[in-house]
């Protein structure tokens, strides 16, 4: 019982540390020891009694978009400057209910638009690995709070690969979970057909556990499906051998382009070997609208956000204009100086898109070739493919400023925006380093598949070792 | 289809920004350069797609709702309390009886 409290306690430490803070790598942008050692008294007392928990005393850093009661969640937004919650999330209640202390809310990109963690409001989170390098993005401080071991676990979402990108930039694993798996009731909405709570964490074992301790159905969110939660897995060890033996691995092609970063690819080769060694079955597959997956996501996701982002009035929500003289001057002048350049990029990106007149010609469409997209995966999961094996990322983490060409910052979404838009569940691991930078690999598998995707995952990183981190 | 800066402040006021005048020229160029790359989609036969749009809602959002049930969960047709951690007053600058108080604006009549 003492020992969950320590936990905590040391937990709550490292988060306040001001290596983490502002000042520091920018990772950790609000904390409530007072709270956070409460709850975990409250854990303590009802482990003592026998409560059975997967996860007691087990400290987590929350992406600060994830509602909280204790915490502010403010998206890394100055429109919600000071905003707490008066609700908490579905998944923050599930994990806390198998003893997971809340001990920090974490940076990310403004309303989790961005792959680099530059678009926050409280400025850049920067790389534990590589200080001048980004944690990648939206949920670049949930990954270097995991990567600098600040918590073993961190929740953080995504709409395009905001999990998976940041991962594979820190060298830690990171899960996108199908969409319907968990709860999105509390996550503050971004693209609502996309978004999914997601966690990082050091090990897939822990990823996998924290994973199904929030899934599940949930009457607070329709889109929520009533699923059964598959059993915690084996432990790691179970993965040694032939134990991908009659897996089935499809190697897509087009995530293998000749403009591949050639270190991306050959970490990629060496961890295909590994699979085949693993006794999987590697067969090469292909996703023929891969290449139109950018153009889609940046049509249905900015359409989605202008709509869910227009809460944030000044009435509803945020720090209200006061020097105006009508209601509609309210909204604008609220609107204007409480949101960053990139959510304004991308509220008019989405307004355009839906507007009268263009409606057929981007969104219709993109929405159409979202079908296409989908069915390129039934396609090849249809055809006896259990898992597809692919990097996340077409490079390691980039500088910090380097990437100033909006488009250009989309495109280091390629490989993961796809189980996003078809809506299946996609784990990144660390499988090696070159020049001491992470290189993540990625696991795809069909909806609600989660159990094969750990599996392989696992087998993977099992097999791998110290590879993994070397 | 090339935005124009007349679009783009059309735009913003449908959305409610208010872009300064200098920033719309920077503003025009990037949307055009984003836009251009969404061109590639006007040469994509989608003919196969029965019903625009429907089918890739089906892939994402149905295939969560539908997987074991066909149809979406709906909860009882009961009042049940939402699950909040406060009070009125506490969601509002200002409060009075129970009603949340907001700022008078230019525009609202006298009663």
């Amino acid at each position: 019982m003492r020992n969950i409290i320590d936990m905590t306690n040391d937990a709550a430490a490292r988060a306040a540390d001001p290596r983490f803070g502002r000042d520091g790598l920018n990772i950790v942008v609000a904390t409530n020891q007072e709270s956070s050692l409460a709850n975990a008294e409250r854990v303590a007392i009802a482990y003592g009694r026998g409560d059975p928990m997967s996860l007691p005393g087990m400290a987590i850093a929350v992406k600060d978009n994830i509602a909280t009661l204790d915490m502010p969640t403010t998206c890394g937004s100055r429109i919600l400057s000071g905003y707490v919650s008066p609700y908490e999330a579905t998944a923050i209640t599930r994990l806390r209910a198998q003893g997971a202390v809340v001990v920090a809310k974490t940076n990310m990109d403004e309303f989790a638009m961005g792959s680099s963690t530059e678009t926050s409001a409280y400025g850049p989170t920067h790389n534990p690995v590589d200080p001048a390098r980004s944690p990648g993005g939206s949920s670049g401080g949930s990954a270097a709070a995991v990567a600098a071991g600040i918590t073993e676990i961190a929740l953080g979402s995504e709409t395009g690969g905001s999990v998976r990108q940041p991962a594979a930039f820190c060298g830690v694993v990171g899960v996108k979970p199908t969409y319907g798996r968990i709860s999105r009731f509390g996550l503050v909405a971004f693209g609502s057909s996309l978004d999914q709570i997601g966690v990082f964490a050091r090990s897939v074992r822990n990823a996998a556990i924290a994973t199904y301790a929030m899934a599940g159905g949930d009457l607070n969110d329709s889109t929520c499906a009533d699923v059964p939660v598959p059993t915690i897995p084996e432990p790691v060890e179970a993965y040694r051998g032939r134990t991908l033996d009659g897996v089935t691995i499809g190697i897509p092609a087009e995530y293998f382009p000749p403009s591949l970063d050639a270190d991306v690819r050959a970490r990629c080769d060496v961890a295909i070997e590994v699979l085949r060694g693993l006794g999987a079955r590697i067969v090469d597959v292909s996703l023929p609208h891969t290449e139109l997956a950018i153009p889609v996501y940046y049509i249905i996701a900015p359409a989605e956000a202008s709509s869910n982002l227009a809460r944030f009035d000044g009435v509803r929500y945020g720090p209200r204009a006061a020097d105006v003289m009508d209601l509609r001057e309210m909204y604008q002048a609220t609107r204007s100086r409480g949101f960053g350049t990139e959510v304004k990029r991308r509220i008019l990106i989405g307004t355009y898109v839906l507007s009268h007149g263009y409606y057929d010609a981007y969104y219709k469409k993109a929405q159409s070739v979202r079908a296409l997209i989908t069915r390129d995966f039934d396609a090849v999961f249809g055809s006896g493919v259990d898992a597809l094996f692919t990097p996340t990322t077409p490079t390691p983490a980039f500088k910090i400023g380097a990437v100033t060409d909006p488009y250009e910052m989309y495109m280091s979404d390629i490989f993961t925006v796809t189980a996003n838009l078809a809506g299946i569940p996609a784990i990144s691991l660390p499988i090696g380093r070159v020049g001491g930078l992470p290189i993540g690999g990625q696991i795809m598998t069909r909806h609600f598949d989660e159990p094969r995707m750990f599996h392989v995952a696992a087998a993977l990183e099992a097999a791998l070792g110290g590879e993994a981190h070397a | 289809m090339a935005v124009t800066e007349t679009d783009i402040r059309k735009i913003a006021d449908l959305a409610r920004l208010s872009l300064a005048d200098e920033e719309v020229p920077a503003m025009t160029a990037q949307l055009n350069s984003i836009l251009a790359h969404m061109d590639v989609l006007t040469r994509v036969d989608t003919a196969s797609v029965a019903e625009a749009g429907a089918d890739a809602i089906t892939s994402a959002i149905a295939v969560a709702r539908d997987v074991k049930s066909g149809g979406a969960p709906l909860r009882g047709d009961a009042v049940a309390p939402f699950p909040m951690d406060a009070t009125a007053p506490m969601l509002a600058p200002d409060s009075e009886d129970g009603f949340i108080l907001v700022p008078r604006l230019s525009t609202h009549e006298d009663m």
